[in-house]
């Protein structure tokens, strides 16, 4: 093959690209084998063993599942947690999505002061960090009082079946601070809707759809993938929160004498399989939905 | 024939103009109700009225939290005790915010904040812009589970890679520095790195590669291609990176607290052991009863957290609610 080039060595052009590609990729691989990799495996090494750091190392004796059957079977706190852990995210993530959603309705249509409703909403995502939500949730600012404790309220709980009464409870109690959470959320949505042609709601409006139908049949299936899209960062929001119980639970058990990391990285696997089981069912649940094309 | 003193000051017409007038009521009729529930060419009035009232309601209950840390931070201890005093304290009172700003540490914990949020908001904005721009513009083997990879190092929970890392920066003695934040960062593993990948991902797919054939057919080299020509048509995605960056490294406690434990002092973390820090300043006992901890004063050390990112919001809000339309993720 006589490819007129004037580099000593010549390559396939695929061949180049790819080598140029994985140039730019690099850093991402090493990054990726050192800082993701190898302590993932190391972590799930030492889920399998009673591990005592020293200051002269880590000295590591094997237990085989022992971790993993105590925070199962014998610890308490973490199994309850994990039950709240899910419960609570399975009604926070629909509820973020549907508010999301009706906020960013609203903020398309086309209405005066809709700049500073939209930064009114974004605020939230530049203030929650762990610390500010501790100290706000701790003075009650983030319940309405009159709500919250209106006894009306309170003898709609105590009616309320037990399965259900923790669930509403925790709505009423952390209601503004599950929408707290829906600021990015909003923004996506909101550049989603711009995108939807315009000239299918003018196609629907001349044949006699209504703007209910419109929604229905037209926003609604454009916004498929996007779903998907606010449905995943919702729950890895909430999930990686530092101020989420469980996440707590797991960090004070690292230090804890009698937790130490063995216990503590077991049990982050269980919390990360139960992560994994979610994001599945979110997965399964908004595909069927997808239009088959 | 007698004219009765009624109709006397009409005019003569006044029977065919009422008549007139009673058939051109359906028209009135239509405009009346256009106004108030809307026609083809603009909302209704009523519509806008239920959306601002609902809007409006919705925007109080959001801010509620952020007006009730406000308005208590600026109440006396008398205030606080007095339970006529709600919404309205009976003076500006900013002895809170002094003693705050005293516990928290405030000058040197906000500039240990701006640091760890600065540094390697920076550096990884850099190192997941050629990323992106790898995936964007090459074809290689191995790119779809690149893609799964980036993915799940989004999902992995951070309390399963920390410990080891931990570990690892504490032989090396970087535990406590910078080090510990900029290295991940460095290698594209820092705090959501994948987001900012799929970002400049979406960004570099959106712009036209024509430009870049030019410069490559007159002979730049690849390297030059992307600094001289992707990175300047992608200015708005590396500024909505860093803010974002930022933004999220400053409210990142958990593993801030785990890396820069021993070593540097964020304003989060300080927030985090308030009670203690003011029990050192303060110790109790010693103050009068004016003097001791009271929730205006912790409000007053959380608004004090905040602030420095409200006047960041404030000033670069237009890049924050803009942020995804300029990016794109919207995903597809």
């Amino acid at each position: 093959m006589k490819a007129p080039s004037r580099s000593p060595v010549s390559l396939r052009y695929q061949t180049r690209q790819a080598l140029q590609g994985y140039g730019f990729v690099a850093l991402w691989m090493v990054g990726f084998v050192l800082f993701t990799l190898v302590p993932l495996v190391e972590t799930f090494r030492y889920s399998f063993h009673h591990v005592i750091v020293s200051a002269t190392g880590v000295e590591m004796t094997f237990v085989r599942w022992q971790n993993y059957t105590r925070a199962l079977f014998t610890d308490p706190t973490f199994v309850e947690l994990l039950i709240e852990y899910i419960v609570e995210t399975l009604v926070s993530v629909p509820i973020i999505m549907i508010f999301s959603l009706i906020i960013a309705l609203f903020l398309n249509l086309k209405l005066p002061l809709k700049g500073l409703l939209r930064t009114v909403f974004f605020l939230p995502v530049i203030i929650t960090s762990g610390p500010v939500i501790r100290e706000l949730v701790s003075q009650g600012a983030t319940t309405v009082p009159q709500i919250a404790r209106s006894p009306l309220v309170l003898e709609f709980l105590a009616r309320l079946p037990r399965a259900l009464r923790n669930p509403a409870e925790y709505l009423m109690t952390s209601f503004i601070l599950i929408l707290w959470f829906s600021g990015v959320q909003i923004l996506i949505y909101l550049a989603s809707l711009q995108k939807i042609d315009r000239s299918l709601y003018e196609a629907a409006a001349i044949d006699g759809a209504s703007s209910w139908e419109s929604f229905w049949k037209i926003t609604l299936p454009s916004l498929s993938a996007t779903n998907i899209v606010v449905a995943v960062y919702t729950l890895i929001t909430l999930s990686h929160f530092s101020e989420n119980k469980l996440v707590r639970y797991i960090y004070t058990q690292t230090y804890d004498i009698k937790g130490g990391i063995g216990y503590a990285s077991a049990m982050s696997f269980l919390y990360f399989a139960a992560l994994a089981l979610i994001l599945l069912m979110i997965y399964l649940a908004l595909r069927s939905r997808a239009p088959k094309v | 024939m007698a004219v009765h003193p009624l109709t006397k000051s009409l005019p003569s017409n006044w029977q065919a103009r009422l008549r007139n007038g009673l058939a051109q009521w359906p028209i009135y009729r239509d405009r009346a109700r256009g106004l108030l529930l809307g026609t083809r060419a603009h909302y209704g009035l009523l519509f806008v009225v239920l959306v601002y009232a609902l809007l409006i309601a919705i925007g109080f209950v959001y801010l509620y939290p952020l007006l009730f840390m406000l308005i208590t931070s600026l109440k006396s201890p008398t205030d606080l005790l007095n339970p006529m005093v709600q919404w309205v304290p009976t003076e500006w009172y900013f002895g809170n915010y002094v003693r705050a700003f005293r516990v928290l540490n405030y000058p040197s914990t906000l500039l240990a904040s701006i640091m760890v949020s600065v540094v390697p908001s920076v550096l990884q904005t850099a190192v997941c812009s050629l990323i992106g721009y790898g995936l964007a513009r090459y074809r290689f083997p191995g790119k779809s589970l690149l893609f799964a990879l980036i993915l799940a190092t989004f999902i992995i929970p951070p309390q399963n890679t920390v410990i080891p890392q931990m570990l690892t920066y504490r032989r090396l003695g970087l535990l406590g520095t910078l080090w510990s934040l900029v290295l991940p960062a460095l290698g594209g593993q820092g705090f959501r790195s994948a987001i900012f990948i799929l970002i400049f991902y979406q960004t570099f797919l959106s712009l036209p590669r024509v430009l870049e054939e030019a410069a490559r057919i007159d002979g730049a080299s690849e390297a030059r291609v992307f600094f001289q020509i992707a990175v300047p048509t992608a200015l708005p995605a590396y500024v909505v990176s860093v803010i974002f960056s930022i933004v999220w490294y400053w409210n990142e406690t958990y593993l801030t607290v785990i890396f820069l434990e021993g070593g540097i002092q964020t304003l989060p973390m300080q927030l985090s052991r308030f009670v203690q820090a003011y029990q050192n300043l303060y110790p109790p006992g010693t103050v009068n009863i004016f003097d001791r901890l009271n929730e205006a004063i912790k409000l007053a050390g959380t608004f004090l957290n905040i602030l420095p990112l409200l006047v960041m919001y404030f000033v670069l809000q237009k890049w924050f609610v803009e942020s995804v339309e300029r990016t794109g993720i919207t995903g597809e």
